[in-house]
């Protein structure tokens, strides 16, 4: 089982990947991509039952993951790779033409652990709850991940799909949001102001958990209960992050929602993060 | 000419609604989804039968295509059904990014489509519907002529791997094609042959182009009448030959000019055999209320504006 010292030290890892990546693209989104990745860490290093060598889109007995706010791209393109879905090479080929690491995530591409497109927001959570759905039809106790944005919970399709999986009784399906409180045009509440996510999503009867998205031992917790729910309901996580996080002067601010650093940057935010299990 | 009789009218919408039930016994892996219009859209006996296998998503759409997304790329093969405007329109993208570029195993059952849905009027008469569809890389788009050739699409559609858009209509309908023929995407079918003019139709068009056929036949003008009821991927082998024979062509759809069959005839045609070509479209306009009957003659979707169209072209020969 993979310790909480090294999911700390794949994480680290991770950011570097996706600074790294973001720069050489010129192109991408490293606030949200950063301020997910010890979410994301978290889910493929040590609480999703999965099996990169024989992963197929359909997951049948497996965990399934789907990545709704599909702009946090790096991040999961960072995790996949450093959890064997392809070689790490290859996250050196991030937005590039003809890469299968597409600039949101394509199934077109044939890219290893990606089950559906995403990029266009809000899709996510009902394409998760189809899949909790045939997992259900199939008798696959298996789990379903998704995880969403805050911003992105602006969509109605986020509430139509809530309210849906509820009434189906979804209770393998775990949704996460990456509550980082920033957008593109500022803070989610001066945008659109949208608060009180733990009544909301406890208003459209789910089991709903807060914990802190960059400690490990409370993302653990949550995860923790949210796998022994089981009392027919759908569970929401809602991880309170930093956009950013990791990155001093990327920190807190939407300015690094979708902006690429650049080089001079990018050399001063690696050198607050320790490479762990070697660049790419 | 080749005479068809019509057997007794019913509607498209039952036509699929038992190819559904027919695939479904035959399918354990089919599933339906509904958006609050189970029995309209005639998913009810299904439903019924296979209780497991139906979804009611309630009146929310866009999550319907989702989940619907999720069903399918898990192995299922699904039909969603609405009526063809909250199942093309309010959905462009939830589709185009799920079921097109995702290529998911999903059928669209689009029901009420066009101008015969009648008397609800024009916020729930898409006649735009073909366009949105055809837009989308790697749709299969199907308007199925009658009753019988809506149940063979049907259980084709649920052979076929991969989203299809599957378009059939409300109102009670001439039924008028062999109820044993099955259907082959991307196939059209030559339901009289002739040589001076022919006239491509698709959905309920198809009656009344053989109509107009009939009158022109005793008007001295051979029509040859095409079933393009695949609209995407478009027959051009069947649709060339027949232009290089009779040099004119007329198209009719119950759908507006723009990016429908008529665009998607014409277009095949500059490439292949450039001929006159005359359209029998909504044109551009929205719909209204009315009989659905009513409908079709006030905007000229019938035999008698098929008949004139066709005279028009063959002026310009």
């Amino acid at each position: 089982m993979t310790s909480l010292e090294e999911l700390s030290n794949i994480a680290s890892q991770v950011r570097r990947d996706i600074l790294r990546m973001v720069t050489k693209a010129k192109s991408g989104h490293p606030g949200g991509s950063l301020s997910s990745t010890d979410i994301l860490t978290a889910l493929f290093f040590r609480v999703m039952d999965h099996d990169p060598a024989t992963w197929t889109r359909q997951t049948a007995g497996q965990d399934a993951f789907l990545l709704s706010a599909g702009h946090l791209a790096p991040a999961l393109y960072s995790v996949l790779a450093r959890a064997g879905y392809f070689p790490v090479s290859e996250l050196a080929t991030l937005r590039d033409f003809g890469s299968r690491l597409q600039g949101h995530p394509s199934t077109e591409h044939e890219l290893p652990g990606i089950i559906l497109p995403s990029g266009s927001l809000g899709q996510g959570l009902s394409a998760a709850a189809g899949i909790a759905l045939a997992k259900r039809l199939d008798g696959d106790p298996h789990r379903v991940f998704v995880l969403c944005g805050d911003g992105e919970s602006e969509e109605g399709q986020i509430w139509e799909a809530a309210m849906f999986a509820a009434h189906q009784g979804l209770d393998r399906l775990v949704a996460m949001t990456d509550w980082n409180g920033q957008q593109i045009d500022g803070r989610v509440e001066d945008v659109a102001g949208l608060d009180a996510l733990e009544e909301k999503w406890t208003a459209f009867g789910w089991n709903v958990v807060v914990a802190d998205g960059h400690d490990f031992e409370s993302i653990l917790q949550a995860f923790g209960i949210a796998c022994a729910a089981g009392n027919g309901k759908p569970t929401m996580i809602l991880f309170k992050t930093e956009m950013g996080h990791g990155v001093d002067f990327m920190a807190g601010t939407h300015q690094w929602h979708g902006k690429a650093p650049s080089e001079e940057q990018c050399a001063a935010a690696l050198a607050q993060l320790k490479e762990t299990l070697g660049d790419y | 000419m080749k005479k068809y009789i019509d057997t007794g009218k019913t509607d498209t919408r039952s036509g699929f609604g038992a190819g559904l039930l027919e695939a479904g016994r035959k399918d354990g892996k089919i599933v339906a989804m509904a958006a609050d219009l189970r029995d309209s859209v005639k998913m009810g006996a299904f439903a019924k039968e296979f209780p497991e296998r139906f979804f009611q998503c309630g009146i929310a759409e866009a999550n319907m295509i989702g989940a619907a997304a999720g069903l399918a790329v898990s192995g299922k093969t699904v039909f969603v059904g609405s009526f063809a405007e909250f199942v093309t329109g309010r959905v462009y993208d939830q589709i185009r990014q799920e079921l097109g570029y995702g290529h998911t195993n999903v059928k669209i059952a689009s029901s009420h489509a066009g101008l015969t849905l009648g008397e609800d009027g024009a916020t729930h008469q898409t006649m735009e519907d073909i366009a949105l569809m055809r837009a989308i890389p790697g749709m299969v788009v199907i308007n199925a002529a009658d009753y019988n050739q809506t149940k063979a699409a049907t259980l084709a559609a649920a052979e076929h791997f991969g989203p299809v858009y599957l378009r059939f209509g409300r109102p009670a309908r001439p039924n008028f094609t062999d109820p044993d023929a099955p259907f082959t995407i991307g196939k059209a079918d030559v339901m009289t042959e002739g040589s001076d003019v022919t006239v491509v139709a698709c959905g309920h068009m198809v009656w009344e182009a053989l109509q107009a056929a009939e009158t022109l036949e005793a008007e001295g003008v051979s029509a040859e009448v095409i079933n393009m009821a695949t609209i995407k991927p478009l027959d051009g082998e069947t649709l060339a030959a027949s232009a290089a024979k009779t040099r004119a062509v007329v198209v009719a759809e119950e759908h507006n000019a723009a990016g429908g069959l008529g665009e998607a005839v014409a277009a095949c045609l500059a490439d292949r055999c450039p001929v006159p070509v005359a359209f029998v479209s909504g044109g551009d306009r929205f719909g209204q209320s009315g009989t659905p009957a009513g409908l079709l003659a006030a905007y000229g979707l019938d035999a008698a504006g098929i008949r004139a169209a066709a005279l028009r072209v063959l002026a310009r020969k």
